[in-house]
């Protein structure tokens, strides 16, 4: 098979078996957004009572979002596997060896991507537990995930981008930290825009965890908006393309440095 | 001359022009290094570190580009054809580039498969390199429960997994415990004999350069200090060194007397109690002049010792310094 298939799959191939030889992390990735859903979810149970919510009940409302959040959190620790690889010379071994650049990153993200979906099946799996109904259809719920991979891909590419210009683990976390909240709170994550001040709903229109949420939160409606959905998901999709070139590039940055 | 020099460096496993290269805006790591490896071979950069030896393999491992300067690996050019200088080489990190998280096979099965080797053919690679490193036992074990040894063991398999034409190994026994490293050496130099392979290794130990290098340049300051086989550096410091024991101090001063007789053959003579120093050229054939002599003047002799040079004096010789290895974990 071609190598263009081949080499990311071996990359991939390498961080699941390195994942799986850690169950308990496996469990902690798991449990995380499922802790949020519950704890947002009381919370701000009664956000639904609120005028303007719109109808339904709060922990429907909030599912989508949740997952969404979970797919950043966890793809943010993304550019730590390369810092560790740089600390130990794997890195330099890999870049010198004829695999393209391009299928170090993309099995990487493979590897993420697979995550993310695991994480979102097991989220959304509880929901409906819980009493989420997604009235929107498979479908809808497969762009749900959709939308959480290609956000997640985009916050991977970032954090490697960080991890391999500025090559310092606390820097790289701490970043995903920064980011993260501030990006899901800018956005209709927990409430709907109808309930946030003007300048925020602004700010979100730009921002990608939003067009994530709202393409996401379409699974919720029996009457699905498909524009909004592939108009979002297009949006992310171009902008995982993006930092996909820059994380690419971010390789070459490295090499120059070393 | 310039065709029969082209010629010469066509032949030439790496052909290293005028590379240098500077880090930030001051950290000059080298100035302009120039140098050929004959295939088959064992070629030592010596030098302490921070002299330049790892920025070098980064470029003609193509990892880092020159900022001046051409190099060719098997003749390919590292700048101008990047990949398919990765395709014959074999790189061993000073790190030992292990995946501590994967077990020992499968650390040399995924370099296996990044250079398109895959089914029966890479397993049985496989097979073939844990048992020549004695791993087998422990291959499916994860590698972080390896020795320093067994690490540095499978770093160099997972570098010849794709039988490499050329092969560097950057500072291959650092942190290694003697035994290790006699083991190392030993491998080293089947590479080169059985394998036929090039072997470009870095080293800030003089015995290990003079041990196993066929070639070998001295680095000092990211510049060529000198360049030859380990015996011509050697001999180009003027003559052995010789050793007189006399069997007693009473003795020394007639032996030197008679030792002066020799009309001018032993030179720096010194006398530290009952041992007389001195150098000479081709200590071995002025050895029985030396007892003769002595035995002429009546002077009993308990021993002589004739030392060829080593490379820590051919150091010391280059540099003006003694050979004093900086402090371990600067990587450039």
């Amino acid at each position: 098979m071609s190598t263009l298939v081949m080499e990311p799959t071996h990359m991939a191939a390498r961080y699941l078996r390195a994942l799986l030889r850690q169950p308990l992390y496996v469990v902690m990735q798991l449990v995380q957004p499922v802790i949020w859903l519950f704890l947002f979810g009381q919370l701000f149970k009664n956000i639904d009572r609120l005028p303007g919510f719109g109808g339904g009940s709060y922990i429907d409302y909030l599912a989508p979002g949740v997952l969404v959040m979970s797919a950043l959190l966890s793809n943010g620790w993304s550019g730590t596997m390369y810092i560790v690889d740089m600390e130990r010379g794997v890195l330099d071994r890999l870049l010198a060896t004829p695999a393209r650049r391009s299928s170090l990153l993309l099995g990487q993200l493979g590897y993420w991507a697979m995550l993310t979906v695991i994480q979102s099946v097991i989220l959304i799996a509880l929901s409906m537990l819980a009493g989420a109904r997604f009235a929107g259809g498979p479908l809808s719920v497969v762009a749900l995930i959709a939308a959480a991979v290609l956000l997640g891909t985009v916050m991977a590419c970032l954090s490697n981008v960080m991890a391999l210009r500025l090559r310092q683990q606390d820097t790289v976390i701490a970043a995903n930290v920064l980011l993260v909240l501030p990006l899901c709170f800018v956005s209709t994550l927990f409430i709907p825009g109808a309930l946030m001040p003007g300048w925020i709903q602004t700010v979100a229109r730009f921002n990608p965890v939003n067009w994530a949420v709202e393409a996401g939160r379409q699974s919720l409606v029996a009457g699905v908006d498909w524009s909004i959905v592939l108009t979002r998901l297009g949006g992310l999709a171009v902008l995982a393309l993006v930092f996909g070139f820059f994380a690419v590039r971010a390789f070459r940055a490295y090499q120059r440095s070393v | 001359m310039s065709a029969a020099v082209s010629g010469a460096r066509e032949r030439a496993a790496i052909a290293v022009d005028g590379i240098a290269k500077t880090y930030g805006k001051s950290v000059r790591a080298l100035r302009g290094v120039s140098f050929d490896v004959e295939p088959g071979t064992v070629f030592a950069l010596l030098g302490p570190n921070g002299a330049g030896k790892t920025t070098a393999v980064k470029i003609l491992t193509t990892l880092s580009r020159p900022d001046s300067g051409h190099a060719q690996v098997a003749g390919i050019d590292v700048l101008g054809d990047p990949k398919g200088v990765r395709r014959v080489i074999g790189c061993v990190a000073q790190k030992d580039a292990v995946d501590l998280e994967a077990t020992g096979r499968e650390n040399i099965v995924l370099q296996g498969q990044l250079y398109g080797m895959h089914g029966a053919e890479l397993d049985r690679r496989v097979d073939e390199l844990l048992d020549r490193f004695r791993l087998t036992e422990a291959a499916d074990r994860i590698s972080r429960t390896f020795s320093g040894g067994m690490r540095r063991k499978l770093s160099v398999a997972i570098g010849l997994v794709h039988r490499p034409r050329v092969l560097f190994l950057d500072e291959p026994t650092t942190g290694l415990d003697p035994e290790a490293r006699s083991d190392m050496w030993a491998e080293i130099q089947r590479l080169s004999v059985n394998d036929g392979m090039t072997v470009l290794l870095t080293t800030h130990y003089l015995d290990e350069a003079d041990h196993l290098a066929d070639r070998l340049v001295i680095i000092d300051e990211g510049q060529v200090v000198t360049e030859g086989t380990p015996d011509q550096l050697k001999s180009e410091l003027r003559g052995d060194a010789i050793q007189v024991d006399l069997d007693s101090a009473a003795a020394s001063e007639p032996g030197m007397r008679a030792l002066r007789s020799l009309n001018g053959r032993l030179r720096d003579m010194t006398c530290l109690g009952r041992t007389i120093h001195a150098r000479v050229d081709d200590g071995a054939s002025a050895v029985p002049g030396v007892l003769a002599v002595l035995d002429g003047a009546g002077v009993r002799v308990a021993a002589v010792t004739v030392s060829r040079p080593s490379l820590d004096d051919v150091y010391l010789n280059h540099t003006g310094r003694a050979f004093r290895p900086a402090p371990e974990g600067d990587s450039r």
